[in-house]
C-alpha cells in the first residue's frame, strides 16, 4: 500500500531523524545519549523509509549490506580497545586527545568516540538486518 | 608482553576473527582461511597465557582502567588459564575439522563468524572476575550457540534448538534473579570482593540460599542431575563439527562457573552445600551412564556420556581436598580431549558409512583399521583404562576421595566407570567388529570401494583426531607434570586469598 502522505512526510522526516541520531550519538559523549540510542533512531529512519517505499530502494539508500555495517561497527568498537592496548593501557582503558579547534574552542577526542560510533553502526546494522529481512518475507 | 595484552588476547582474537570473517561475508574460501588462522592464534595466545600465569601468578587486567571492585576486571588464575588453553586447543582442532565437514550452505550463512563469537563468549566466561559480567558472557555464548545449533534449519535441529533455548533461558532467568539477590546482600558482584565480604557474613543461611539458586542455574547449563534432559535432546541434531564444539565447551563453562562460585564465593556452610553437590555428582554420574547404555545412536550415546562425566567433575568440588579437586580438573581436561575426539571420529565413520546408528554401522575394523585404532584409544581413555588420560584422571579423583574416606562416592564412580566401559565396548562390537549388513550379503560395505582416498578433506579430518588422540595417550603416560600443575591449581583454588589479593591488592 502506497500512501502519498506518508511518502511525502517520510522524505523530510528521514533527514531529520538521521541528523537527530547523529546528534544523540555525539551528545552521548558527555550527556545522556550515545551510540545505542542514536543507532536506534537512525535505524528507525531507514525502517520508516522501508515502510513508506519498499525494501529494495531502502537497501539502495543504505548503500551497504547490514552485515557489513555490523562488521565495520564491531571492528571499530573492538579496535578502540586495541588502540589502548597498543598504548600500554588495559583493554578499553580510554585515551584522550585534547586540542584547540579554531571557532569551537577546546575539544577533547577519546577512543571512546570510536567505540560509540562502532556501537552506533552495529545497532543500525542489526536492527535493519532484522527489519528488512522480515519485511522481505 | 604486558599482562593487559596477555589477558585481553583470548577475547580480542576471536572477536577480530569473527569481524574479519564477516567482512568477507561473500567469500566462503577466505572465511575458511581466516577461521583457521584465528583459531591457531587463539591457541598460541592461550599457551602464552598459561605460561605467564605459571610464572607470574594470577594476572589481572582492569578493563576500561576502572579499578575493582567498581570496574570489571578480567582475571586469569591457573584454573582460568587452563580452561582457556583447552578452549584454544578445541578451537584449533575443530576449526580444521570444520573445513572438511561443514556444508557450503551453512558456511556461507555465517558459520565461521558464529564459531568465533562462541569462542569469545567462552573465553570471556572463563576469565571474567565479575558475577554480572559472567552473565553477559554466558549470553554471548548462548546466543551464538543457539544460532549454531539451529543453523541449517533442518527439522530435528529446530526441535533440539527450541528445547535448548527454552531451558537455557530459564537458567539465565534464575541466574539473573540470583545475581540481583546477591547484590542486595553483599553490595558487590566482583568475585574477589564477594569472596572477602561474604567470609564473615551475619546471616550465612541467606547467602547459602542464594548459592543454591546459583547451583540450579549453573547446574542447568552444566547439565547436572536432575536438570540434564535438554542436553541429549539437542546435542545430536547439528552437524558433527558443531556437536563436537559445543559438547566440549558449553557444559564445561557451567562446571567452571560452579567451581569458581563454590570455592570462592559460597563457602560459608560447606558441610551443607557441598554435601548437596556430592549427592548431585553421584546421581549425575549414574543417570548419565544409564541413559548412555540404553542408546543405539552414536551421537546420543556420547551425549549421555557427557552428563555422566559432568558428575566426575563435580566430585572434587564437593570433596574440596586438593587432590580430589585436581582430579576433577584433570577430568575436565581429559574429557574435553577425548569426548571431542570421539565425536570427531564418529563423524569419520559417518563419512564412511553414512549413518550414526550402531545397528547399521559395521565392519569398520576390518576395512579401516587405522580409524578403529584411533577410536579404540579414545574410547578406552573415556572408560578410564590405563595407560590413557582417563585412567590418570580417575585415579587422582578416586585417591583424593579415599583420602577423605568418601567410600560411597568412590563406589559410585567405579560402578559408573564399569558401565562406561560397557557402552564403549558396545560401540566397538556393534560398529567395528560386527559385519555390516552389506557384508553379510557378500557385498562390500559402503565406504570401502568408494573410499575418497587421502584427499585434503580426509587429511583435515584426521589431523585433529591424531592430535587429540596423541594428547590423550600423552596425558596418561606423562601424567606427572600435568598432575603437579593441577595440584598447584587446586591449591590456588582452595586458598581464595591468593585470588582476592591479586584482584583487590594488598590493602584488603
Amino acid at each position: 500500500m502506497k500512501s502519498l502522505i506518508l511518502q511525502t512526510a517520510t522524505r523530510s522526516l528521514v533527514a531529520v531523524l538521521l541528523l537527530f541520531s547523529i546528534f544523540l550519538l555525539l551528545r552521548g559523549h558527555d550527556e545522556p545519549g550515545g551510540g545505542f540510542i542514536g543507532g536506534l533512531v537512525g535505524a528507525a529512519a531507514f525502517a520508516l523509509y522501508a515502510i513508506a517505499f519498499d525494501v529494495p530502494s531502502t537497501r539502495r539508500m543504505l548503500g551497504i549490506r547490514p552485515q557489513m555495517m555490523i562488521a565495520i561497527g564491531l571492528a571499530m568498537a573492538g579496535g578502540a580497545g586495541v588502540i589502548s592496548l597498543l598504548a600500554g593501557e588495559p583493554y578499553f582503558g580510554h585515551l584522550w586527545y585534547h586540542t584547540d579547534l579554531p571557532g569551537f574552542g577546546e575539544i577533547h577526542l577519546g577512543t571512546f568516540l570510536l567505540f560509540d560510533i562502532g556501537v552506533f553502526l552495529v545497532v543500525i546494522g542489526v536492527t535493519l538486518l532484522v527489519i528488512l529481512t522480515l519485511q522481505e518475507e | 608482553m604486558s599482562h593487559d595484552v596477555l589477558v585481553a588476547l583470548p577475547l580480542v582474537i576471536p572477536l577480530a576473527t569473527a569481524v574479519i570473517a564477516m567482512l568477507f561475508y561473500n567469500s566462503r574460501e577466505s572465511q575458511r582461511v581466516i577461521s583457521v588462522i584465528g583459531a591457531t592464534a587463539l591457541f598460541a595466545a592461550s599457551i602464552a597465557l598459561l605460561i605467564a600465569v605459571r610464572e607470574d601468578g594470577v594476572l589481572v587486567s582492569e578493563f576500561g582502567a576502572w579499578a575493582p571492585p567498581f570496574g570489571i576486571n578480567m582475571v586469569a588464575d591457573l584454573l582460568s588459564a587452563i580452561m582457556v588453553l583447552m578452549t584454544g586447543l578445541i578451537a584449533f582442532t575443530v576449526s580444521i575439522y570444520s573445513l572438511a565437514t561443514m556444508d557450503p550452505r551453512r558456511e556461507s550463512f555465517g558459520y565461521y563468524p558464529l564459531f568465533h563469537i562462541l569462542l569469545m563468549g567462552i573465553t570471556g566466561s572463563f576469565m571474567t572476575g565479575d558475577m554480572f559480567n559472567l552473565f553477559v558472557w554466558f549470553e554471548v555464548m548462548l546466543i551464538a550457540s543457539f544460532v549454531l545449533i539451529a543453523l541449517g534449519g533442518e527439522r530435528p535441529q529446530l526441535e533440539g534448538a527450541i528445547k535448548y533455548v527454552a531451558l537455557n533461558l530459564i537458567s539465565s532467568m534464575i541466574l539473573l534473579s540470583a545475581i540481583g539477590l546477591l547484590y542486595g546482600v553483599a553490595g558487590t558482584l566482583n568475585f574477589a570482593d564477594l569472596g572477602m565480604k561474604l567470609q564473615d557474613v551475619d546471616e550465612p543461611w541467606l547467602v547459602t540460599t542464594i548459592g543454591m539458586m546459583f547451583l540450579v542455574s549453573f547446574g542447568i547449563k552444566a547439565a547436572i542431575f536432575p536438570m540434564f534432559f535438554w542436553l541429549p535432546a539437542s546435542y545430536h541434531t547439528p552437524p558433527i563439527a558443531v556437536t563436537a564444539l559445543i559438547a566440549a565447551l558449553l557444559s564445561k563453562v557451567g562446571v567452571y562457573a560452579l567451581i569458581r562460585a563454590f570455592t570462592l564465593v559460597f563457602t560459608q556452610e560447606t558441610s551443607y552445600t557441598h554435601q548437596i553437590l556430592l549427592v548431585v555428582a553421584g546421581a549425575t554420574m549414574v543417570t548419565g551412564v544409564l541413559g548412555a547404555v540404553a542408546q543405539y545412536e552414536v551421537r546420543k550415546l556420547l551425549s549421555f556420556h557427557i552428563i555422566s562425566q559432568i558428575g566426575y567433575m563435580l566430585v572434587g568440588l564437593a570433596i574440596l581436598s586438593p587432590l580430589a579437586l585436581a582430579g576433577s580438573i584433570f577430568y575436565i581436561v581429559h574429557n574435553m580431549v577425548t569426548k571431542t575426539n570421539l565425536f570427531l571420529i564418529s563423524g569419520v565413520s559417518y563419512r564412511l558409512q553414512g549413518t550414526y546408528e550402531l545397528k547399521e554401522l559395521g565392519s569398520l575394523y576390518r576395512y579401516h583399521p587405522y580409524v578403529s585404532t584411533l577410536f579404540f584409544v579414545s574410547a578406552m581413555a573415556l572408560a578410564g583404562m590405563p595407560p590413557f588420560s582417563g585412567f590418570m584422571a580417575k585415579l587422582t579423583l578416586v585417591r583424593g576421595s579415599l583420602e577423605i574416606e568418601h567410600y560411597a562416592i568412590v563406589a559410585v564412580a567405579l560402578f559408573t566407570s564399569l558401565l562406561t566401559l560397557f557402552s564403549m565396548t558396545k560401540i566397538w562390537t556393534e560398529g567395528y567388529w560386527t559385519p555390516s549388513k552389506a557384508e553379510e550379503n557378500d557385498e562390500l560395505p559402503p565406504g570401502v570401494e568408494d573410499f575418497p582416498g587421502w584427499t585434503s578433506n580426509m587429511i583435515a579430518m584426521f589431523v585433529p583426531i591424531l592430535i587429540l588422540a596423541a594428547l590423550s595417550v600423552g596425558m596418561g603416560l606423562l601424567a606427572q607434570p600435568v598432575i603437579s600443575l593441577l595440584i598447584e591449581t587446586a591449591e590456588q583454588l582452595l586458598d581464595p586469598s591468593v585470588y582476592i589479593e591479586a584482584v583487590l591488592g594488598d590493602e584488603s
